[in-house]
Parts: structure tokens; sequence; C-alpha cells
């Protein structure tokens, strides 16, 4: 088969909506007769609800309905079943959704909201995790045992553990021992944003027959589908989900969010369609964000630099309701130096209730929060043992074929290769090479790198399916599940089939907006799995259309299936190509001249489960949690003034062994996005509280995410292409790991300049400059000296 | 019933009644269904409403819509009629476009920016969309599709 679209740089197929501004995402989906909804938040962080008044409220013209949770007594949540549609009976933080008003205008919705009165009975609340796991810590989620849970994960009713994870590889103690060096640090991750651009939004239509049909901003149309249906009891096939251009999702638009509420919305005021947008302060305030993480981490290594243990413990601030973070927590907990090739590791990694705005997944799901422990640890390592840390890295990474990962797996031979990545990039950046001293005294150029891995963190039966549909003028419909929220994944695809099937890509339609109804089922569209799982889906389906084809044309042809190929929209005899039939003969049917006619319309399917994926042991953590690791590197140059604090990237580079890039636009477009999203939480990010639990800085201009003038001049890509066997093409996905190494590079940049040791983000030059007031004082003094002989330039 | 103003929307004259408190980024999505201004943050920080007004470039969802009584309004409906802009084909061509709902407010911006200045440099043009958040692209490839746009002898881009 000739690869004329694969390895082809192509933009998104979609591109033509987004630049005309027709693409319609659901902030624009608008049905004749459509309510409009509003939250009331909770003023609590922790209360009872003792009454709501939403008489004056339903007094304003155009208002509808007011809805509490007393109307909706469901529990939500897809690995454990802690949120609810609105509270009930409790709060758990402020900015929870309390009520819900529906109004004919969202003017009249707005106004009413301030006019509904509630009355709160205060509770003690517990913001710090620490604090929520101790004994007299008031309980967040009193009825933590009844809720609804996946297999894989141990939530402790009584206490605020949502989830504890526990891994054990080797004996850790021996390990200790055996090493003649040990380092051991504490590290923290603040709550982040997503800041997708176009906040959540849904809107709903409870039809008199029972149907639902929703329009959803989420990532995952067949994952909303299925939790609604598990969670309200409605049977699936009575929900219809649309997912039209979603506007960014980051992981905070997968799993379920507001889809219950709007639903029972409109069945409750008559079965009329209803919208709720969330503002982008309810976006910060009352829907889910990046957990705060923090972590202790040990580690030992002999003299000469071989890891021979690994210890760790990670808290995750999990806010008031932890469905996804539990996920996160065992990510987190099997992902603890996974790039690494340790015999002795041990990790706790729990999920802890606090009264703060609730979390969920976010790009990297764990291996950010492993990777920012990890490799500050290594780093600090390297420094204890005086050696070079790309030396230190290059001994220890895992290798595929002979090392057994943290979780007990022999690694495949066609695994990828760490030691390319982390070449690639210290070459990038002149590794080693010592830089021109910039001319101000205060300021320092330093270098880091860090190596890390991602993989699916999914559950072992998550399964995909495709279906490719052949029209008459030998178009094809790709008809896939996974979501398109900027990542490109079906452009990716569509190369393929192009390829597979020998038609233009232009041929190849993919949906710009997915129906449940319509297209082939996907667990989610998360976790970079969508090219590896939909993909090898899509395999199977252009093979079952292929075969369909061949099968017809061998007859009109007379020659075995076998001696047949597929090119350039024909079917011809192999060596002999004068001998064909056009594809176009063939896919509805073949039709004889005397109007006799074989075959029929050409429908392929295909589907992928994977066959090697297991539960982790619950008491050892060992397993294969993953179908792949993508494994990647990045370093960094960075300038560091030490009289402000700011940190400046200069130039960056990241490697990863993608296996083979199907399209390296689209490579390049994730990896440049990634180095800057990583770079804005490494350097800008943090959801701020007050001590009464409410949120200080629910917006752009006090959150801070980077904008064009942050970003450095140089960010280099570098593709390594060590196929995979059991991929499509070879390719492993790279949606999340072109940012989770990102924090780390910069901190260990920042430490190769001016010695100093930051392991708490963000790196605001507020907090750089405590730093350095703290570890390295006598510099903050030398500079003073040099700044009074210093000739300023007017 | 609010207040009738006149004003060019994307060349045609439209007459629409208005609320003198209504603002124009949903007067714009709602009255006139020209949905692909859009709303990011409500509050002029993300650059995402952006529309041309009287050829400049402005925050739709801080602007009142009384204010465009009169005057004459540019969308991004408003760029492509029969094909596509000059900045609007390398947006598409250099990948500039991932989820695409911070694009069209960028790309009304470039507009305006090479509107001003024929030639920007990169500095220039990353200083220039300070006011725009993106989330996916970490903008090279959006300065990478202007810088090429600016290059191009275009008196319509």
């Amino acid at each position: 088969m000739r690869q004329k679209y694969i390895g082809k740089a192509l933009p998104q197929l979609d591109s033509f909506h987004k630049v005309t501004g027709i693409a319609k995402y659901t902030h624009d989906i608008s049905l004749p007769g459509m309510l409009h909804v509003k939250l009331v938040t909770s003023t609590e962080p922790h209360a009872e609800i003792i009454n709501i008044d939403a008489s004056e409220a339903l007094k304003i013209p155009g208002v509808v309905a007011v809805l509490t949770g007393k109307d909706f007594p469901y529990r939500l949540g897809i690995y454990v079943g802690d949120r609810d549609v609105l509270a009930i009976d409790k709060v758990n933080w402020v900015g929870h959704p309390v009520a819900a008003v529906v109004a004919e205008t969202m003017e009249a919705a707005e106004k009413a909201i301030d006019l509904v009165e509630v009355d709160y009975k205060p509770l003690k609340p517990v913001f710090d995790p620490f604090e929520a796991l101790k004994e007299e810590a008031p309980i967040i989620h009193p009825k933590l045992g009844e809720y609804r849970r996946a297999p894989a994960f141990t939530p402790v009713p009584g206490t605020n553990i949502a989830n504890k994870f526990t891994l054990r590889k080797g004996d850790v103690e021996k390990g200790f021992k055996e090493a003649d060096v040990v380092v051991e640090n504490r590290f923290y991750m603040p709550f982040v944003s997503h800041c997708y651009m176009e906040t959540q939004s849904v809107v709903a239509h409870y039809h008199k027959d029972g149907t639902i049909e929703i329009w959803t901003s989420a990532q995952s149309p067949f994952a909303v589908r299925n939790l609604m249906g598990l969670s309200l009891g409605i049977p699936i096939g009575k929900i219809i989900i649309y997912q039209p251009f979603v506007g960014g999702g980051f992981g905070g638009k997968a799993g379920l969010h507001w889809e219950p509420l709007a639903a029972l919305i409109s069945k409750k005021v008559g079965y009329k369609p209803v919208k709720l947008k969330l503002s982008r302060k309810e976006q910060f305030t009352s829907a889910p964000v990046r957990e705060g993480f923090h972590a202790e981490v040990k580690v030992g290594a002999k003299r000469n630099g071989k890891l021979t243990a690994l210890k760790a413990k990670f808290i995750l601030d999990s806010g008031a309701f932890a469905d996804y973070t539990v996920n996160v927590s065992r990510a987190a907990g099997y992902s603890v130096g996974e790039v690494y090739d340790i015999p002795n590791v041990y990790c706790d990694s729990l999920a802890v209730y606090t009264n703060k705005v609730p979390t969920t997944a976010m790009r990297g799901f764990g291996h950010p929060e492993s990777a920012w422990a990890v490799e500050r640890s290594i780093e600090m390592l390297a420094n204890e043992l005086k050696m070079d840390p790309l030396k230190l890295r290059l001994m220890n990474v895992v290798k595929a074929g002979i090392s057994t990962t943290v979780t007990g797996e022999r690694l495949r031979e066609d695994a990828g290769n760490p030691v390319q990545c982390l070449e690639a990039v210290a070459k990038a950046i002149n590794w080693g090479k010592t830089e021109e001293k910039p001319k101000e005294p205060w300021k320092f150029i330093g270098k880091g790198l860090a190596v890390f891995s991602k993989g699916p963190a999914q559950p072992p039966n998550a399964a995909s399916a495709a279906i490719i549909k052949i029209n008459e003028d030998v178009t094809v419909d790709l008809m896939v599940g996974t979501g398109n929220f900027g990542q490109g994944t079906l452009t990716s695809l569509a190369q393929i089939v192009a390829d597979e099937l020998g038609v233009p890509v232009e041929k190849v339609r993919i949906r710009t907006m997915r129906s449940t109804d319509t297209v082939a089922y996907t667990w989610q569209t998360v976790g970079s799995r969508g090219l590896f799982t939909d993909g090898n889906a899509v395999l199977e389906a252009l093979k079952d259309a292929k075969k369909q084809i061949k099968e017809v044309a061998s007859q009109v042809l007379r020659v075995k299936p076998a001696d047949l190929e597929i090119k350039d929209g024909k079917v011809m005899v192999k060596g002999r190509p004068w001998e064909n039939v056009p594809l176009s003969d063939i896919v509805m049917g073949y039709t004889y001249p005397n109007g006799n006619s074989i075959g029929g319309p050409i429908i392929g399917r295909g589907k992928y489960i994977s066959p090697i994926n297991t539960y982790l042991d619950p008491e050892t953590g060992q397993g294969i949690p993953t179908i792949f690791y993508t494994f990647g590197a990045a370093a960094c140059k960075v300038e560091v003034d030490v009289l402000t604090g700011k940190v400046k990237v200069l130039e960056a580079a990241q490697a990863f062994d993608l296996g083979k890039a199907i399209n390296p636009l689209l490579v390049r477009q994730q990896v440049e996005g990634g180095f800057i999203m990583g770079l804005s939480v490494a350097l800008f990010e943090e959801i701020q509280f007050d001590e009464r639990g409410w949120v200080l800085n629910p917006n752009f201009s006090t959150y801070w995410v980077a904008r064009a003038a942050d970003i450095p001049s140089k960010i280099d890509t570098i593709p390594v292409e060590n196929p995979q066997k059991d991929a499509p093409y070879g390719a492993r996905g790279i949606g999340e790991v072109v940012m989770l190494g990102v924090p780390p590079t910069i901190a260990n940049a920042v430490q190769n300049a001016i010695g100093v040791n930051i392991n708490n983000l963000p790196l605001t030059p507020e907090n750089v400059w405590k730093a350095i007031k703290k570890q390295r004082p006598e510099l903050v003094e030398e500079i003073k000296k040099k700044l009074v002989s210093w000739k300023w330039k007017v | 019933m609010g207040k009738k103003i006149s004003f060019i929307l994307n060349g045609v004259k439209r007459e629409v009644y208005v609320e003198p408190n209504e603002l124009l980024l949903n007067v714009l999505r709602e009255k006139m269904g020209l949905t692909g201004t859009k709303y990011g943050c409500g509050i002029g920080e993300c650059g995402a409403c952006t529309v041309l007004l009287n050829g400049n470039p402005v925050l739709s969802c801080l602007t009142l819509a009384m204010d465009v009584d009169g005057k004459e309004l540019v969308t991004i409906e408003g760029l492509a009629q029969e094909e596509l802009q000059i900045i609007q084909r390398t947006f598409l061509e250099e990948g500039a476009v991932q989820c695409g709902f911070c694009t069209p407010g960028i790309i009304i911006m470039a507009k305006s920016l090479l509107k001003n200045k024929t030639n920007p440099t990169e500095e220039e043009i990353r200083e220039y969309l300070k006011g725009n958040l993106c989330r996916c692209t970490g903008y090279v490839n959006i300065v990478k599709s202007i810088k090429r746009a600016a290059g191009k002898a275009c008196k319509k881009c």
C-alpha cells in the first residue's frame, strides 16, 4: 500500500469551519422555546441546608421554576458516585450548586438567582487534606459507604478518604539499606483550572415519550450516555448524546457533568428544552478543577548513581467531590518512577475530601503529579551525588524488552526508547555547554531536563469501535465515537482511511457532530487513547470493508480475492492493473449488463479492546495498567532574575517516542501547545482560596494563563519513531505527555541557574524570590553589592 | 421593546431593537444569529468576543449594543464571502487552529494588526495578541500565520 497521507503534515480537516465562524459549539445551540438555567450557589463551605425560599424569585416575570436538591435524589459519578445533581441536605464547598432557576430569558434567570434565600446551619469545614485525615475531622461524605463505585477503587467509609491506592514492588527498606545516598523531600502542586476556552454547557430536551436528547460540551459522548443511564436509572436506549464542536477539554470535560441536571430540569418544566451555560466565574468555582497535590518522596541510589529504592506518599487534596480524582490518585500512584528501572518501590496515594472546589481529570492524569515529585527528586539526587543529571537519568531509565516497570510489567520489546528522547533534547539545548553569562549580574542562565512517560489510565476493558460507510461516489464516512476538541485525532484517522482505501483524503468525511445514535462506540476520549484504540478499530473496519469489496470484485474480474489490490479508486488484479473495476461500480453492489446484481452497500466494522491490561492488585498495585507508554523528555534554558524572582524560559525542546508520526503537523501542535500549557502551570497558575474556602481569583486577570507574549521564541519538537507492533502504524498517543514534564524541567533549570530548589508550584516571581532569600541569602547580598557599582544605562 | 438601532453588519444595513443594557455580544449571538463571535469570559479578559467596530477591534462583551448605532461592524462571518481571506487561509494551512474557540477573536485581531502595520515583527505580533487567550496552540502557529499573511501583499486581509 502506498503511503500518500500517513506521515504527511495536513491541517485538521474541520479547520474551515473554525476560521469562518460557522463551527457550532454547544454554546451556539438554541432550540425553539428553549428555557435558560442559572445556578444559585453556596456561600458556605460546609453547612446544612435549613430552608430554601424561592418565593421572591418566582415573582420575577419570565421565571418558570426554581428547583433544589430535593427534586433530584440521585448520586452521580464515574468511579465513585459521590456527586449530587444539586446539593442534597448539605453543601460541601463555596460554589456548590444549591438551586437552579429556570426562566424564559437569561436576564430573568440572572435576576432571580439573587432573590433565592437559602438558610444554612454552618458545620465545621476542613480545607487542609492533612487535617481532613485526622480522626476528629468533620466528615464531608457521611454516606461514602453507600455510593456506587467501580471495582478498582477503595473509599474508606467513616473517613474523608475517597480512595487509597498502594504500590509495593520489591523490598523498599532493603533498597534504602543498599543505598549510599538518600534524598528526601516534600512537594506541592496547587489547584489549577483547565481553562478551556469554551465554558461547560449543555442543552437538554426530555421528550414526552421518554427519549432524552442532549447537546453537550463533554469530551466523551458515550460516557455521558452510560453514566446518565446508570446514575438516573434511565434505559441507555432512551438517551441520545450529540457532541458538536467542543472548545477544548484537557480532561476537564471527561466523564459526566451538567447533563443530568439539564435533562431532569427539562422534564420538570414540562418537557421543554433547556440550556445551561457556565459563566467563567462558575467554571472556576462550581465546576471541577485539577486537585491540589502534596507529596513526600524518598529516593536512594548507589554512589555510582544506580537507583535502589523509591518511597512516596501522595495526598491529593480532592475537594468536595472526587468521583474522577480517585482514579487520578491511582494513576499518580502507579506511575511513580514509571520511567525508571527501580527494584524497590513503595507508594501510598490517597485522594482526600476537603471543603473546596471539586476536582477531576486533567491532561496527564496523575502523571504530572508523580513526574513533578520524582523528576525534582532525581535532580536533587544528582546534585547530592555530584553527578550530571542527564547521565543519572540515562543510567536509570527503563529499557524495552528488559526492564520491569514499577507495576511489575516486563516492558514489551517495542515499547519505545527514553534514552533517545533524552539524548535528543540534550543536544537541542546544547546540554553541557556553558552559556554566556548575561551582562546584568542579577540575571542567571540555567538548563534543565526531565524524562517521563504516559499511557492511558483507562479501565482494562475500555473498548472502541469503528464503522466505515462507503457512499455511491466513493466518499467515505468515518464513523467513530472519539471526540474532537482540538487534538485532531479524526484527521489522523482520515489519513489512515485514505491510504488504506486509496482515495483522496478530501473524500473521507469526518463528522463535525458526533451522535451516540449514529457513530460507533468508544468508551471515552481521554488518556491519549484515541489514535491507538480507535485507530485499531478503524484498521479492522478497513480490513472488513476491503474484504467485502474484494469478494465482489473477484467475481467480476474472475480472480481470487487475494490476487486483488485497491488503488487509486479501483480494484485491480495485482501485476495486471489494466484488469480492474472502479470502486464506484462495487460499493453499492455490482450490476452486470443484464441487470443481475451482486454484493451491496459496503459497510466496514471494527473493534478494539485491550487483551493485555489487568486490574491492579489491591494490595501491591502490581499488574498491567496501560496499553502503551509514550516516553518523552523535555529540556529548556531559563533566565532567572534574582532581584525580582522572575523566571523566563528562553528556549525549549521536547522529544517523544510516539512510534510513528501519522501527521507531523498535529504532533507539533500538541507538543507546542502542551509545552506552553505546562509552562503556564509551572510559572503562573494557582487557584487561591481564602481562609473561608472562597476562590479569590476566579477570572483571567487574577488567574494568569500564558499569553502570546509569555512564550519562548524557540520550542523544538523532536519525534522519535520506534513503532509499536500492536499500534496503528506503530503510533502511540501524545495528547498528554507533551505537558506533564514541563514543570520539573523548568524547576530543574532554575536549580541549575541559581542553586535554589523550588518544590512548590507555581514558580511565580514571589515564590522564587522567597526561596532565593531563604536558601541563598548570600547571593542576594552579593548582588546588592554589585548593584552599587552597576552602571545603569539611561 | 427597547430602542431601534441601525448599523452596517458585515456589509449589510441592519436594524434591531435593543434594551439600553444589552451587550453587543448577546445581540450578535442571539438576535442576529451570528454565533461565530464567542463568549469566553464575559468580562473582557480573553478576547474571544472581539469584533471590528468602524475598523477597530472591540470586545463585544463589554460594548453596549446601543453604541453601534450608525456604525459599521464586522464579525468573523463577514470576512469570507466567496473565498477565504488570506489571513483565514494562513491560519488554516499553518495549523493555527485547534479547538477553534479562540480563533474568530484572534483572526479579527490579526486583521486589525495587519491593517495598521503591514509587516509586524514576531514580537510585535505577540505583544498585539496579549489580550487573546488560546489554551490549545501555545500561540506558535498563530504567530506564524500572521507573519505569513503579512508577507503577502494583501489589501483585503
